[in-house]
């Protein structure tokens, strides 16, 4: 083979796994991104129907509970930002540190019925750990509570 | 006393590593004889101190000291003493300190082992480490300082947090550091050839043992991990794609990649300005798995307490190491290029095309590991990236990588043709087809294209690595096979077991979470699950529930599990998993939480051939040290010796 011929294999070969890589990339990101809702946004309709996301606040004190499905195991509690909240759905066992009054994410996709039906919940990982995203959307319901209060108390 | 010994240990060690730093690398730069005769001791020096100072820390622990905040927030007196050991690097501080140690002890080691270095090479490489240890140092004792003292004294300590006390974790950040410090060495080794102007084959058969060794360590690390995770977090997964693995998981691509590249530059003295750049992107990508463990700016189960500044100076830190080498390389590479002919087919470019699609993996698992960074910088949102973008971008592209592991093994160097490698595999072809397709249907009761798939390459690694063992073999015996040999065909045959357990894992693994009350069962994969009731526990430091789970298959007692659910003085609860472990399959058995009147909710697994998965990093690991231990190193290492010695006299 003359050298020209063979730097021009040399790239092709490079070439072609570069785009495989960049279109398995692209497709997989498109596929598997899931970005966070806090329950505020997702009261106001901002969190996709049809895609799968994250749900973070903390759990409603008092809200947990089991329902009763013979083995199956199921648990549903409310996820809050202290402005709103979300009910969530979910079928399996929950992480140790899961608790009343502490930070959660759950991942899934919104139910007809408006509960949010969770694949996988996430629970901090020690006890002084908050996961920023929940720390951040507490700090927003906050806000928008005092806001609220505030334009009550002008009317 | 003992701890201000520490730390005083400790700056001492930040000057010397300074004066390691800077004095041999300008001596050997403008000719100063007694500057380039600094390196050697001012490096054993700095060993001797930071092990005083980690001794010191180790003290500590051991006596309780709670006047120390680091031992106060990481031991307690009822933790055992093993676990007092281990805490040392339970968190941020020590485990820096560890670092630091681990580096030093890899340049002490180049100090004994790489005697017949010229003195200048010499210079240039513990100059280079003692850059590298200086920026540590300087981390350690300016923001992340262990021996901090806490006035007045805490009475009791905070506890270790209880995940970390376990076997496991007490040996996996030990030999992951030595796999990412490793990489630092033949980083400082192309460093220093680029600054002496001399990149040939010399450098590339010195750099390889050590690039070899640093890969064992990282190897065993992370599958001391993957294994740690999987009995210990209870959730019987043994990868979670989290930014921590991966920080772990990229430099041993990349440094798999590097392997393959020093084989080819020592051989052929080819691709040597892509080793050079390698061996760069290697250390740099262990320095940037440091950052993103320490830094705390992602969230994952290693969450380790989060400071801005920490994260801004290994930030800064890691911009200067990489900056500063690329631009280096910049200004050298362009006299480094390799003068070495091959053609398309040929030995060559097969381990060209190795490294391509290893750093094109590297730079996709890059991308989705910083993507959220990048995106919430950006202002686009909080956004994860979850395993199934991992598994949609690694399984494709490391695919024909296995497939090419078993033609590239036997193609020869510098020029074959597809007709003469098609000959030497067309059976081993015919064979794991066969034998891959058949598998899923007759040992796992369940045929899967899937399954087929994964069977058929392991197939194609075990046979064509075994054909390759015969053809190096001909006409000298087994026994002929240098270790060199052997290390690649057992690294190969690692990778074999190793898509052995993750394909059969992955399809045939069975998991329920269930609700048992004592006395009921529950059927998975063939086995009866029978739940007697749980008992109360008592340990040194935590209560807790232990579960008894006797498993039957077809009336026989198989195994009886004792799961825990512990709650650890600190307030922590833990799962200890009930594992019975098999060479074909392991039987898994978790507490998850107390339902009222007896019954508990349990999650129960059954997970054919997970065990092939550590057992396959284990061969690998073992094709390694094989490897490193070859004896043209040592043949290299006296050689040279005796002739400097000649040229001495």
């Amino acid at each position: 083979m003359k050298p020209r011929h063979k730097r021009l294999a040399f790239l092709m070969a490079g070439l072609v796994v570069l785009a495989a890589a960049a279109w398995l990339v692209f497709r997989a990101l498109g596929d598997n991104l899931s970005y966070f809702f806090s329950p505020t946004e997702v009261v106001e309709g901002k969190a996709p129907h049809n895609h799968v996301f994250r749900l973070g606040g903390l759990v409603q004190p008092g809200s947990f509970r089991r329902e009763d499905q013979g083995q199956e195991v199921v648990a549903r509690f409310v996820v809050t930002d202290n402005h709103q909240s979300v009910e969530v759905r979910y079928a399996g066992i929950l992480p140790d540190l899961f608790q009343e009054g502490q930070g959660v994410i759950a991942q899934g996709r919104m139910g007809p019925d408006g509960v949010f039906l969770a694949d996988e919940v996430l629970a901090k990982h020690d006890e002084t750990y908050m996961p920023p995203e929940v720390a951040e959307a507490l700090e927003e319901g906050h806000r928008r509570g005092i806001a609220e209060m505030a334009k009550g108390g002008g009317k | 006393m003992i701890p201000e010994l520490g730390h005083f240990a400790l700056i001492l060690a930040l000057v010397v590593a300074l004066v390691q730093g800077v004095f041999p690398l300008v001596g050997a730069h403008r000719g100063y004889a007694s500057w380039v005769a600094l390196a050697r001791p001012a490096s054993r020096l700095q060993f001797l101190l930071l092990l005083v100072s980690f001794s010191c820390l180790t003290w500590s622990f051991l006596k309780s000291d709670f006047s120390v905040l680091y031992v106060a927030q990481n031991s307690n007196t009822r933790l055992p003493e093993i676990f007092k050991f281990s805490a040392v690097w339970g968190a941020h501080e020590g485990s820096l300190l560890l670092w630091a140690l681990i580096l030093s002890a890899w340049t002490a080691a180049v100090t004994l082992f790489g005697r017949s270095l010229s003195p200048l090479m010499m210079a240039r490489v513990l100059g280079v480490l003692g850059l590298v240890a200086t920026g540590f140092l300087a981390f350690l004792t300016f923001t992340s300082n262990p021996f901090e003292r806490l006035v007045p004294a805490a009475a009791e300590g905070r506890d270790l947090n209880p995940l970390l006390q376990d076997i496991g974790l007490i040996m996996h950040p030990p030999m992951l550091y030595m796999g990412y410090v490793g990489f630092a060495i033949p980083f400082a080794f192309a460093i220093a050839a680029m600054l002496g102007g001399r990149l040939d084959a010399a450098w590339a058969r010195w750099s390889r043992p050590w690039t070899q060794i640093a890969w064992v360590f990282l190897t065993l690390g992370i599958a001391l991990g993957s294994w740690w995770a999987y009995y210990e977090l209870g959730w019987g997964g043994w990868w979670f794609w989290d930014p921590v693995e991966n920080a772990s998981f990229m430099p041993w691509l990349a440094g798999t990649a590097l392997m393959h590249s020093l084989a080819v530059t020592e051989k052929r003295g080819a691709f040597k300005a892509w080793t050079v750049l390698l061996a760069i992107f290697t250390f740099s990508l262990s320095l940037l798995g440091t950052f993103l463990v320490r830094s705390g700016v992602l969230t994952s189960v290693h969450a380790f307490a989060s400071d801005p500044s920490r994260g801004l100076f290994i930030l800064l830190f890691l911009a200067a190491v990489v900056g500063s080498s690329l631009a280096l390389y910049a200004a050298r590479a362009s006299k480094v290029r390799s003068r070495v002919h091959f053609e398309p087919v040929s030995r060559e470019a097969a381990l060209l095309l190795n490294n391509v699609i290893l750093v094109v993996t590297t730079v996709s698992i890059l991308l989705g590991t910083l993507y959220p960074l990048i995106v919430d910088a950006l202002g686009g949102g909080k956004i994860s990236v979850g395993p199934p973008y991992f598994n949609a971008v690694f399984i494709p592209l490391t695919t024909p990588l296995v497939i090419l592991l078993g033609a590239g093994t036997l193609a020869r160097w510098k020029r074959d043709r597809f007709a003469d490698i098609w000959a030497k595999v067309r059976l081993a072809f015919v064979a794991s087809l066969v034998f891959g397709l058949a598998f899923p249907a007759v040992a796992m009761g369940g045929f899967s294209w899937r399954a087929a798939l994964g069977m058929t390459l392991a197939f194609w690694v075990f046979f064509t690595t075994l054909k390759a063992v015969r053809d190096s073999a001909r006409g000298r015996g087994i026994g002929g096979l240098s270790l060199s040999q052997w290390g690649m065909a057992l690294g190969h045959l690692g990778v074999g077991v190793f898509i052995v357990g993750v394909t059969l894992t992955s399809i045939y693994s069975t998991e329920k979470d269930v609700r048992l009350e004592p006395g009921d069962t529950y059927e998975l994969g063939g086995y009866l699950f029978h739940f007697k009731g749980t008992t109360h526990l008592k340990g040194p430091n935590y209560e807790g529930d232990r579960g008894e789970v006797v498993v039957t298959r077809e009336g026989e007692v198989v195994a009886t599990l004792y799961p825990e659910k512990r709650n650890y003085l600190s307030g922590m609860p833990m799962t200890e998993a009930g594992i019975d472990a098999g060479l074909t399959r392991d039987l898994f058995v978790a507490l998850g939480e107390p339902l009222g009147d007896g019954a508990w909710a349990v999650r129960l697994y059954h997970k054919p051939f997970v065990r092939w998965i550590w057992l396959g990093a284990l061969i690998m690991a073992l094709g390694g040290v094989c490897s490193a231990l070859d004896r043209r190193y040592r043949v290299l290492a006296r050689r040279q010796r005796e002739a400097l010695a000649g040229g001495v006299a």
